[in-house]
């Protein structure tokens, strides 16, 4: 969200219950900011595809460490220890099962690094004052300027619904 | 138009905290005091990173020094070659290997922590679980130290990656040594990338809540920039624990590889199917006493009681005595099996040499302090006293220090050949790096507290939340409860 609207709220309660009533009148470019996450808002959010990503790159891992190490033992420099099959499968698991959680980890890492943005040195909530409660005590609710509901009597709206306070955030474009 | 938002407590967590939050089993200690609003447990939790901790000079000079120590030993062992170590034919590995375990070992308790408790929805593990993994990834870059210098060249350790080399040659693959390196260094990668997920939301709080505009940039570059989207927390929670169900079978994994390091070679006491499981147990065992050995003086002097209760205290102990009976067991196992297997190698070493060998000594000891000296933990009131856990705690690192050195020393001297055995002495270079690496781990911990939210602000908070929802929510149905008993 770069423009729009921001408003404070106490608790998590009172949080969930404006996010819920201004979904359900149709507003659908909402943000939110949270201590934690709160799961009624959170459930309503499109899937996650970290979890795809991290299997991808696990299966990517794992074919690529059992390739590597029959390539090396069995076709490049076959050295036959102790009458030992050049292509010992069971030799080989270890290490592409180390490596299945490895690829996965690092891709999990980065892609929920690139999913969420980040990293990410501004943020238009960070020029509201006592937006830094975010991390602490505070939920907040953004409403996107772009939203086709949006109006000017949002702010209203959102008092009603309980906001501490309300602010216009970012430049109009 | 307004909604009653006082009606119905909306459920906050992600997934069933809400069926875990309930009265603790043991009926003792809560494992979360409740006073306080969010913002008195924020700044509660942070105050150890804004206030003088007037002996953190003295502690960080002392370990500070017995790092320099360690790094002067290995410049020495370097410089003048491995001779120095105590370590020769027939006992080829010593020292080096028996600290790498042991080390390695202290570092899957952070993991069993932060991964396989948190599949288990554990709730007491939220307190202590930041705690634990740092300890991990300390204790693995200790262990990442021996095998690195043991090599007497450590500059051609490059040697055990697979790269197109000039010689044409690659690493061994059917050997373990070669899935060592690669469950090692797997195991760091994924231990800090768990680690910094997890820290992310917290150092946002320090950001948000640091003095000084030097800490807030600091603490807001290392956040990442991270300010509690719901979409991002989203995110945050499928990666977290998916992290999780990735660390549980590489903590595993982990141990069973450097126990294959041994179980696949032929020598009589090491040969054997019960490595594995051993020694993730053992190694579990000793991570849950070096938790407690760093957690009791920390909770002293940080004035932690708040929120790693004496709960935390009991559980942690009642593991140890798990790990420990199962860790007994092995030690039962293994005579048995050299006696019903009928191998007279083996035999020799189980039923003569450990037990009343030269060695016999560390055996006992061994026995003493991982079977004898835990069993006090059947009493509750050690269990919940500090200061008596942390006795016990000491004598569970002696003791498994002690049985990998048992393993690896006793099994190595005396093989099959009468003519080639021979006795180990660890020479002072040995002693001292051992000594540095606990110094420099410790070293690295202090930092670590000083400087990194060690409990976990945001988990907190939202279990304290669904915590305090459940109590609003079943407090009368066990009003009516309690009336129909009475």
């Amino acid at each position: 969200m770069h423009d729009g609207v921001v408003a404070e709220f106490e608790t998590p309660e009172a949080f969930a219950a404006a996010y819920a009533s201004l979904c359900d009148r149709g507003y659908t470019r909402l943000s939110s900011w949270t201590p934690y996450p709160v799961r009624s808002v959170v459930n309503r959010l499109p899937e996650s595809r970290v979890a795809p990503i991290m299997l991808v790159a696990a299966v990517t891992g794992a074919v690529i460490a059992y390739a590597i190490q029959w390539w090396c033992n069995a076709v490049n420099y076959p050295i036959n220890v102790g009458g030992r099959p050049l292509h010992s499968a069971v030799a080989f698991i270890p290490i592409a099962f180390e490596t299945t959680v490895l690829f996965s980890a690092i891709a999990g890492f980065f892609a929920t690094l690139a999913l969420c943005g980040l990293p990410r040195l501004w943020h238009p909530l960070a020029e509201v004052p006592g937006s830094e409660r975010v991390t602490i005590d505070r939920f907040w609710l953004g409403v996107d300027a772009a939203d086709p509901l949006f109006a000017d009597a949002v702010e209203e709206d959102l008092v009603r619904l309980g906001a501490l306070q309300c602010r216009r955030v970012g430049v109009s474009r | 138009m307004t909604p009653d938002v006082s009606a119905a407590p909306v459920t906050i967590y992600e997934g069933p905290v809400a069926s875990r939050v309930q009265e603790e089993p043991t009926g003792g200690e809560p494992v979360l005091l409740l006073e306080g609003t969010d913002a008195e447990l924020t700044d509660q939790l942070l105050a150890p990173l804004w206030t003088r901790w007037p002996w953190f000079p003295y502690a960080l000079a002392v370990t500070g020094a017995g790092a320099a120590v360690l790094f002067l030993a290995l410049t020495y062992t370097v410089t003048t070659g491995i001779g120095l170590w105590g370590n020769n034919i027939p006992v080829a590995w010593a020292f080096g290997i028996v600290n790498f375990v042991w080390w390695i070992g202290i570092g899957h308790a952070g993991t069993f922590i932060s991964a396989i408790l948190l599949l288990l929805e554990v709730h007491w593990r939220t307190s202590i679980n930041r705690f634990a993994e740092a300890m991990t990834l300390f204790a693995v870059a200790q262990a990442g130290l021996f095998p690195i210098f043991h090599m007497g060249r450590p500059w051609f350790a490059y040697w055990l990656i697979p790269y197109p080399s000039e010689m044409g040659l690659w690493p061994q693959f059917r050997s373990a040594l070669p899935w060592d390196v690669v469950a090692v260094t797997t195991y760091f990668t994924v231990s800090v990338l768990f680690w910094y997920l997890g820290l992310l939301p917290d150092l946002a709080t320090a950001r948000d809540r640091a003095p000084t505009l030097i800490q807030r940039r600091i603490y807001g570059i290392a956040s990442l920039g991270w300010r509690g989207d719901s979409r991002h927390w989203r995110h945050y929670r499928i990666a977290y624990l998916v992290f999780g169900g990735l660390a549980t079978p590489l903590v595993l994994s982990v141990h069973t590889n450097v126990s294959f390091d041994f179980a696949i070679t032929q020598l009589p006491g090491w040969h054997s199917a019960i490595f594995p499981p051993y020694f993730v147990a053992g190694a579990i065992y000793s991570g849950f006493a070096m938790v407690l050995t760093l957690m009791i003086p920390a909770r002293a002097l940080l004035r932690l009681e708040g929120v790693v209760t004496k709960n935390h205290l009991d559980n942690m102990a009642k593991m140890l005595l798990v790990t420990g009976w199962i860790v007994t067991y092995t030690y039962i196992v293994e005579p048995f099996i050299a006696w019903y297997g009928g191998n007279d190698y083996e035999g020799y070493m189980l039923l003569h040499d450990r037990p009343f060998g030269p060695y016999a000594w560390v055996y006992w000891g061994v026995i003493f302090c991982n079977c004898v000296a835990v069993q006090v933990l059947w009493v509750k009131r050690v269990r919940t006293t500090p200061a008596a856990l942390f006795v016990v705690a000491a004598f569970v690192q002696l003791g498994m220090w002690s049985e990998r050195f048992m393993l690896i020393v006793t099994s190595l001297h005396a093989d099959y050949l009468p003519s080639s055995w021979h006795m180990y002495t660890p020479s002072w270079i040995d002693w001292t790096i051992l000594g540095g690496t606990i110094s420099f781990f410790l070293f690295l911990f202090l930092l670590f507290l000083r400087f990194v939210p060690f409990i976990p602000i945001s988990e907190l908070k939202e279990v304290r939340h669904a915590i305090r929802g459940e109590r609003r929510a079943t407090a009368p149905a066990r009003n009516e409860i309690g009336a129909a008993h009475a």
